[in-house]
């Protein structure tokens, strides 16, 4: 077999007969981005690529100065004679698969996804490839998601019984992504939303991006001494403990994550529920649309890489691990500031 | 069961006090007694033996979950509990109604752990496939013989109280000595009729505020006592009816654990509660608490220990005379009385003397004498105070000396368990001895989430090997610890023994080479009489 369709380099996933980088981690000149979460779309490059869903919440994360072009999901691109689209990868709205193909070869990069569909992005869809690079932030078979519904419907009876005894409640999550999804499984009926700032203006492109979400108030708009013990606040984890909350006065918190299928890291955030919701696949996912693609080798990325390699390997399939600098790590920093 | 597991998961779901107590409520209002009164045994430590060894609930899980044993053992690495493990990996499935928890306690967790593997295997595998997930964990926290519930036993008793409406004293009196977990004896329990039952009821402890004010705020020094806050056990000595009792802080009957100060109890008068600490006791002074430890933790005690480490009462109030609660008289008075009971000479008691100066001052320059006392600090107390029920403020408080500290280098990581089951937090620290670190002390807690974080991330990036858990790190990493005692000791590498060793806070300001030294540090311990 000839050269490689995708090496790593210093900076980033590269393909060289295309002459471009998806998800650099350092500057270059042509960057492809699956979506708008900071380790995978960083400051600095020279042009940038991204499905035209996710230009608005890119365009917030990078800023005016950016050079971002965009392509609606399926639409082909020729660079170099390397043909280039973007695929729905059912993360957050706009996340993207790349499928990248050259001489007959296809390779697709995954970025974060998730193939539950829920209403706030584009679902997942499999592409077949003969190379595939999965994530594997919950590589673990310890990882099984529920079906959304019920988390939602757990979510809402918890606001309902913090109402009965007079508190607000809190919901932090990540606000790309999670925040929204979140947002979109609450029940209006039972009382106020409000909205982080952080929150807030995200959640504005997403329904500019033509996203239903119920009705939501900022902070802002309560008045004077506003009774919070019926609303809803969406916030993202570092506001909780701040001064910030203090104006909800009695209050419940709550964390939506994946990683708080497991006590332990459920007890540590010192909330008072965890609810078990990711948008990334869980182990029974991952497998299956891992199967899906027909790959005949796999490069597994940031999370459980080494453990899902060895399974995949033992199961008979071409697999290895590519080491990169996405930050999607079992600790749960990284929860915060990247990937969830 | 599937109530129990609810309990058992609302419990674990909340760090509120009160709501643990509430659910603890409603469960006992609800549930059959055959089983509640299950519950109550394992609520309050009485936890079954193990039916089946880990090796085997782990090889049949993996086999159950359709996944290599290795694999396994990577989600048990990073869950870091083996039942919470197994109900994961098996997902979400439940066949049925599962059978009610005496069934489980009385039949099948006994059977379980009589029959022969292959039997063992097939029941257990249609246990799990029976029980949903919480049910499934609760299950393999009653098989593997380490079900621990996050409540203490007095909030065990305050729940049993509220939904009985029998006073708590009188519970906590019912739950003492040998009972069997049947249903009368729950009923037993929740007996509205409370007379002459409780003999042995010690009184609730009053506890101190640590002093965070300064001295002058408190006053004139006129007004209060003071006297050694003693490193030992807290404890009630109760004497009625020819009986002695003995009762920790924690409302554990010690009497039998501490027959010196259960002596005690024959020379008193009935009606007579004590208030006081349990302290190893050498040549007029209490020897470290690290002495005493040897004492802690046996239940029964040989001639040899008695007399390696005799233990004494060192009394401070008094709380009941001739069968009358004095705890409404001032202190003041209380001191009078106890001063009485102590003079008679008997045996292994003796009163907590006050410590008297004219100033603040000079109370300050006392205090500095602790370290050599082998006591902790003062305690202040208004004279005029009555014995309170509970923590309250600005009556009593403890005054402590600082305690000693080290710098040392973060020199090994591993994972923690439970909560921190997937974070580096488990520390292990070293100390210059020449060019060297040698390993000094380990300590776990006293650092933010945030910084948790922190260095758990750092440690995965600076790990210069792995052994198994435990991953070696760039020495770099300056913490100070803080001891509540620390003693040289030839049984330990480092020639230093340490007692509740706890991060005072991260120095990120010092490079390693101005960490403490081995040498410095067993000087400080010389000077200060370890």
């Amino acid at each position: 077999m000839g050269k490689e369709l995708l090496t790593v380099t210093e900076r980033g996933i590269y393909c060289e007969a295309g002459d471009f980088f998806i998800d650099p981690w350092r500057p270059v000149d042509r960057a492809i981005v699956t979506h708008a979460h900071s380790d995978h779309a960083r400051w600095g490059m020279e042009r940038y690529l991204c499905s035209d869903e996710s230009l608005l919440v890119m365009r917030r994360r990078l800023g005016d100065e950016a050079k971002i072009d965009s392509v609606p999901y399926g639409e082909v691109l020729t660079w170099n004679g390397v043909k280039v689209s973007l695929h729905p990868a059912g993360h957050i709205l706009g996340s993207a698969q790349v499928r990248v193909e050259h001489n007959g070869q296809v390779a697709v990069v995954s970025g974060d996804y998730k193939t539950e569909a829920d209403t706030t992005c584009t679902p997942f869809e499999p592409i077949k490839c003969h190379l595939f690079v999965s994530e594997s932030t919950f590589g673990l078979p310890i990882y099984r998601w529920s079906p959304q519904e019920e988390v939602y419907a757990d979510v809402n009876a918890w606001w309902r019984s913090n109402q009965a005894q007079g508190k607000a409640s809190l919901l932090l999550g990540y606000a790309l992504g999670k925040s929204q999804r979140a947002l979109s499984g609450l029940n209006p009926e039972i009382g106020p939303i409000f909205l982080h700032g952080a929150v807030q203006g995200l959640t504005e492109d997403y329904r500019a991006q033509g996203v239903q979400l119920p009705p939501t108030k900022v902070i802002g708009e309560a008045e004077g001494k506003f009774d919070w013990s019926q609303a809803m606040i969406l916030a993202p984890p570092s506001a909780n403990g701040t001064p910030w909350v203090r104006r909800f006065g009695d209050h419940s918190t709550a964390f939506l994550s994946g990683w708080m299928a497991i006590r332990g890291a459920r007890r540590r955030r010192a909330v008072d529920r965890g609810f078990v919701l990711s948008d990334h696949v869980d182990w029974p996912s991952l497998l299956s649309a891992i199967k899906a693609t027909e790959a005949e080798r796999v490069w597994v990325t940031h999370g459980y890489s080494a453990t899902v390699v060895r399974y995949l390997q033992e199961q008979g399939l071409d697999a290895k691990v590519l080491e990169t600098e996405f930050e999607g790590e079992q600790d749960d920093a990284a929860v915060e500031e990247v990937s969830e | 069961m599937k109530r129990f597991a609810e309990l058992y998961a609302a419990i674990d779901a909340t760090n509120k006090t009160t709501e643990k107590v509430q659910a603890m409520v409603e469960y006992f209002k609800s549930a059959p007694p055959e089983d509640a009164v299950w519950t109550v045994a394992l609520f309050t430590h009485r936890r079954p033996k193990r039916a089946v060894n880990s090796t085997r609930m782990q090889t049949w899980a993996a086999e159950m979950g359709g996944i290599p044993n290795w694999l396994f053992g990577e989600c048990y690495d990073a869950v870091g509990d083996l039942g919470e493990t197994i109900s994961l990996v098996l997902g979400e499935s439940s066949l049925g109604e599962p059978a009610p928890l005496h069934e489980w306690m009385e039949q099948r967790l006994p059977e379980l752990a009589r029959i022969p593997e292959e039997q063992q295997r097939e029941k257990l595998t249609q246990y799990w496939r029976e029980l949903d997930r919480a049910g499934r964990y609760a299950l393999n926290k009653l098989i593997g013989g380490s079900f621990r519930v996050g409540v203490s036993q007095e909030l065990v008793i305050r729940a049993l109280s509220i939904a009985s409406e029998v006073p708590a004293p009188t519970i906590a009196h019912r739950l003492m000595g040998d009972w069997r977990p049947t249903p009368a004896f729950f009923q037993a329990l929740f007996d509205g009729d409370t007379q002459g039952s409780n003999i042995s009821c010690p009184y609730p402890f009053c506890l101190a505020h640590s002093l965070e004010s300064s001295l002058l705020q408190l006053g004139s020094i006129e007004d209060w006592h003071a006297d050694w806050k003693w490193d030992g056990i807290r404890a009630q000595l109760v004497r009625r009816d020819g009986q002695t009792f003995v009762w920790s802080r924690g409302e554990e009957l010690i009497t039998e654990r501490f027959p010196e100060v259960a002596d005690i109890g024959t020379w008193l008068s009935d009606g007579t509660v004590l208030d006081g600490e349990v302290l190893a006791w050498q040549d007029d002074k209490p020897r470290k608490f690290l002495d005493l430890q040897k004492r802690i933790g046996r239940k029964t005690v040989g001639k040899k220990l008695l007399q390696e480490v005799p233990v004494q009462f060192v009394a401070f109030d008094i709380l009941e005379l001739d069968g009358v609660d004095v705890r409404e008289e001032p202190l003041s008075m209380r001191r009078a009385k106890l001063t009485q009971v102590c003079d008679a000479n008997i045996p292994n008691l003796r009163i907590s003397p006050t410590v008297t100066a004219e100033s603040w001052d000079d109370l300050a320059a006392i205090r500095e004498t602790a370290r050599d006392r082998n006591v902790e600090g003062l305690m202040l107390k208004r004279l005029d105070s009555p014995y309170l029920v509970g923590r309250k403020k600005g009556l009593w408080w403890k005054w402590k000396i600082d305690p000693l500290t080290v710098d040392a280098v973060l020199i090994y990581a591993a994972r923690g368990s439970g909560k921190r089951a997937s974070l580096y937090t488990d520390y292990t620290f070293g100390v210059w001895d020449g060019d060297k670190l040698v390993s000094f002390a380990k300590a776990y807690s006293g650092l933010s989430d945030e910084e948790i974080r922190k260095v758990d991330a750092w440690v995965r990036r600076n790990t210069l090997e792995k052994f198994g858990p435990v991953r070696t790190v760039t020495p770099e990493l300056v913490f100070e610890l803080a001891f509540e005692g620390i003693q040289l000791s030839t049984r330990h590498k480092s020639g230093i023994a340490v007692r509740f060793p706890r991060i005072a806070r991260w120095r990120q300001d010092k490079p390693k080479e101005e960490a403490d030294r081995l040498s410095d540090i067993k000087a400080m311990l010389l000077e200060n009489g370890g």
